[in-house]
């Protein structure tokens, strides 16, 4: 049974396991948790399509998979193709009758990490959601190509130290702002796209039952704690993702056909920014006295975006 | 169901029309495709087809030749028929995923009208874009005119398909001069072209969801090996698949296919090993030159590219004494292809042919009878010296000073 009410933990702890525990992912990455909720989220049968990256090359390594589910993995930036090669494919089959099971119904899911989906796919995400296929991707955002060792993406935000833009004698790391790739999901027209986090897993949960349950596609970026690449203690996922949320630094919200937006989460006290970037191992060059400017340029940063989230949502358009 | 079209016993189509009518009577479940000059047409074509209702399935237009064949590959996985065409920086752009498709097992039919490669840009045809596809462990078909274009699409199905074979296939024709030059075709009916390709069997099907399938996993040392040996093996044998897939066409079409075309090569002492339309242009040359000159001359065009039909050539060409292989490809920094494969072929037979080299018609640059009966003539005078005389590469068609490479030393 898929997680219809969500109620509590505990409920929760008894849904479907459709993603099998036996995986290589580093223990306390948060990937695995986006990815079971999404797969326990609906009773329906899922062909999912992966990027290459982390969660691929962690869940399938021949003779074993951990998915037991209808999966394909193509390349590192054709997952959303893939997924609308499929849509496509069932399609045709439906209207054909080749289909041996045509009456149950099928969900097209595509997962890609930020470097596939900021970057390196992009243009395959954007076609496929111009065609208007069927599908609900997820970015599995941790702001870094964990995979192949911690290089910056165009997630990866400003004063982060990465491995091709380090922090040292003469750099603060990452000189550029994280993209806003909600916002240009949505003015695509996606009829649904949001922003989630694995802390606030019920908020998450409703905002991928809306996207597995909208005709057409949908793009959801989760936030994917990283423990190995934003140097933190494993245990700790869940803390840094309550830090991240709760000092708006991941604000959590939807965007409906492009333009009606909604806070799905406020968090009752706000923290510092510093709090959060404090917390993690490649921030930690900024809390020297010759980078106080990136941090005041940060708080500033997050308070400008929250105000035009909240203005965004009541202006209604 | 789509409708049916009552063709004509012999139509008027050029290659790429030819193409896109095959893939109608094919019953694709999913066409995923970009355009692309000179294989526009066949995308055109279908396109149009489906708009008047000819088909039932999916025509998916995407934004790149990356996803066209990325689209291709996850429907495939899906259980279905799947086909499209590309041509040159298209191809070029697909090629990552070439190799994802022929890694992943898929059937999938890709027409390539072959066109010239940049830098410079150029959309004229040569066999570029051939050359670089020719270790993407797909099995290559090369068409020598509109009706071969016609045939070899069906077949490729059937090869493709074959259940011990389970592989991409491209289809090859020259750009241009093939895919847009309006030739006599004669088509099967829409009946019995779907009768002799036959219903599609899914395998490891995506969308049957009572026996999950994990398509496109990691291997690494412990199994990358095995995985592509298996993959080369099927490739292999695909050559006894092929013959048979040709033998029932001919009980269809009349029209008789095999992995390597020979033209009057029974009694020939020079031989021209060419691909595409070059194949044709070969034939009338040398039938003149025996009427003109007396010099046994005689043409093999490989029909299968991949897998290569080492056996087959080397049967065609070990009693010949001088062969010329024409490449339509620039080799950056090398031998020719063709010359590379043909002289490995006949390198274990017990008396070798002189083998030469003769690079020509980069970017659409025309070759005429009269070349290629000089080149015939280099070729009797190799023979008749028994040496090489001259270059062993040698650039033909092109301005300015002779250009050649390496010479032979001491005769053979």
């Amino acid at each position: 049974m898929a997680i219809t009410s969500i109620k509590n933990l505990k409920e929760f702890s008894t849904a479907n396991e459709r993603f099998e525990g036996a995986h290589l992912l580093c223990p306390g990455c948060a990937h695995s948790m986006i990815v079971r909720e999404l797969m326990n989220c609906s009773d329906d049968n899922l062909v999912i399509a992966t990027n290459t990256g982390c969660l691929e090359v962690s869940t399938a390594v021949y003779p074993y998979t951990s998915w037991d589910t209808s999966w394909i993995h193509i390349g590192f930036e054709n997952a959303a193709t893939a997924a609308a090669g499929a849509e496509a494919m069932y399609k045709a089959r439906k209207r054909k009758g080749t289909l041996k099971n045509p009456d149950a119904p099928v969900k097209f899911v595509a997962f890609g990490g930020d470097g596939s989906t900021y970057d390196i796919g992009f243009q395959w995400l954007s076609g496929a959601v111009e065609r208007g296929h069927d599908f609900t991707y997820i970015c599995l955002d941790n702001e870094v190509y964990a995979n192949t060792g911690g290089q910056r993406s165009s997630s990866t935000p400003i004063g982060a130290s990465a491995t091709t833009a380090p922090a040292g004698r003469v750099s603060y790391g990452e000189k550029r702002n994280k993209k806003d790739i909600v916002a240009i999901m949505a003015a695509h027209g996606a009829p649904y796209v949001a922003q989630v986090a694995p802390n606030k897993w019920k908020n998450m949960a409703q905002s991928f039952q809306k996207a597995l349950q909208t005709e057409g596609p949908c793009y959801v970026n989760a936030m994917s704690a990283c423990t190995t690449e934003w140097k933190f203690d494993p245990k700790d996922t869940i803390n840094i993702s309550d830090l991240a949320t709760d000092s708006l630094v991941f604000p959590l919200y939807e965007i409906i056909d492009g333009t009606e937006l909604n806070i799905t989460y406020r968090p009752k006290n706000v923290l510092p920014v510093k709090d959060y970037l404090a917390a993690q191992g490649r921030f930690k060059h900024l809390f020297k006295a010759e980078n106080a400017h990136i941090l005041e340029e940060w708080q500033k940063r997050v308070d400008a975006k929250w105000e035009y989230l909240q203005r965004r949502e009541e202006a209604r358009v | 169901m789509a409708e049916k079209i009552e063709l004509q016993e012999v139509e008027v189509w050029d290659g790429n029309y030819a193409a896109a009518q095959a893939m109608r009577q094919a019953q694709i479940d999913v066409v995923a495709a970009y355009p692309i000059t000179p294989s526009t047409p066949i995308v055109e074509g279908y396109a149009s087809f489906m708009a008047d209702g000819y088909i039932d399935g999916e025509f998916v237009m995407v934004e790149s030749e990356h996803a066209a064949m990325s689209g291709c590959v996850a429907a495939a996985a899906a259980g279905g028929r799947v086909a499209t065409a590309t041509s040159s920086q298209g191809f070029a752009l697909m090629v990552e995923v070439l190799y994802q498709a022929s890694g992943m097992r898929l059937p999938i039919v890709l027409n390539v009208a072959n066109r010239a490669l940049a830098a410079p840009l150029n959309v004229r045809g040569d066999h570029s874009d051939m050359y670089l596809g020719r270790d993407s462990g797909w099995v290559q078909m090369d068409a020598f005119n509109a009706q071969e274009v016609y045939d070899m699409n069906l077949c490729a199905f059937r090869v493709g398909e074959h259940q011990d074979i389970r592989l991409p296939v491209m289809v090859h024709q020259d750009g241009f001069v093939t895919s847009h030059t309006a030739q006599n075709v004669k088509p099967l009916s829409d009946d019995d072209a779907y009768k002799f390709i036959g219903d599609y069997k899914p395998v490891d099907d995506l969308l049957d969801f009572s026996r999950p399938v994990t398509h496109g996993a990691q291997t690494e040392e412990d199994w990358h090996f095995e995985h592509k040996a298996r993959q080369h093996k099927a490739l292999m044998d695909a050559r006894p698949v092929i013959e048979s897939v040709f033998a029932e066409f001919e009980k269809v079409s009349g029209r008789k296919y095999k992995r390597v075309e020979s033209y009057m090569t029974e009694d020939a002492e020079v031989i021209i090993v060419a691909l595409g339309t070059t194949v044709e242009s070969a034939r009338v040359a040398a039938q003149q030159l025996r009427d003109e000159e007396g010099i046994k001359a005689g043409v093999v065009g490989p029909r299968v590219i991949r897998p290569f039909p080492f056996d087959a050539i080397r049967d065609a060409l070990e009693n010949c004494k001088a062969i010329g292989a024409m490449d339509r490809s620039c080799p950056g920094g090398a031998l020719g292809m063709l010359f590379n494969e043909v002289s490995a072929a006949v390198y274990a037979t017990s008396d070798r042919p002189l083998v030469t080299n003769y690079i020509y018609g980069l970017g659409g640059r025309d070759l005429a009878i009269v070349d290629i009966k000089a080149i015939f003539r280099e070729l009797k005078a190799n023979a008749d010296a028994g040496k090489i005389t001259t270059p062993i590469q040698q650039f033909i068609g092109l301005r300015g000073p002779k250009l050649g490479f390496f010479e032979t030393r001491g005769g053979k």
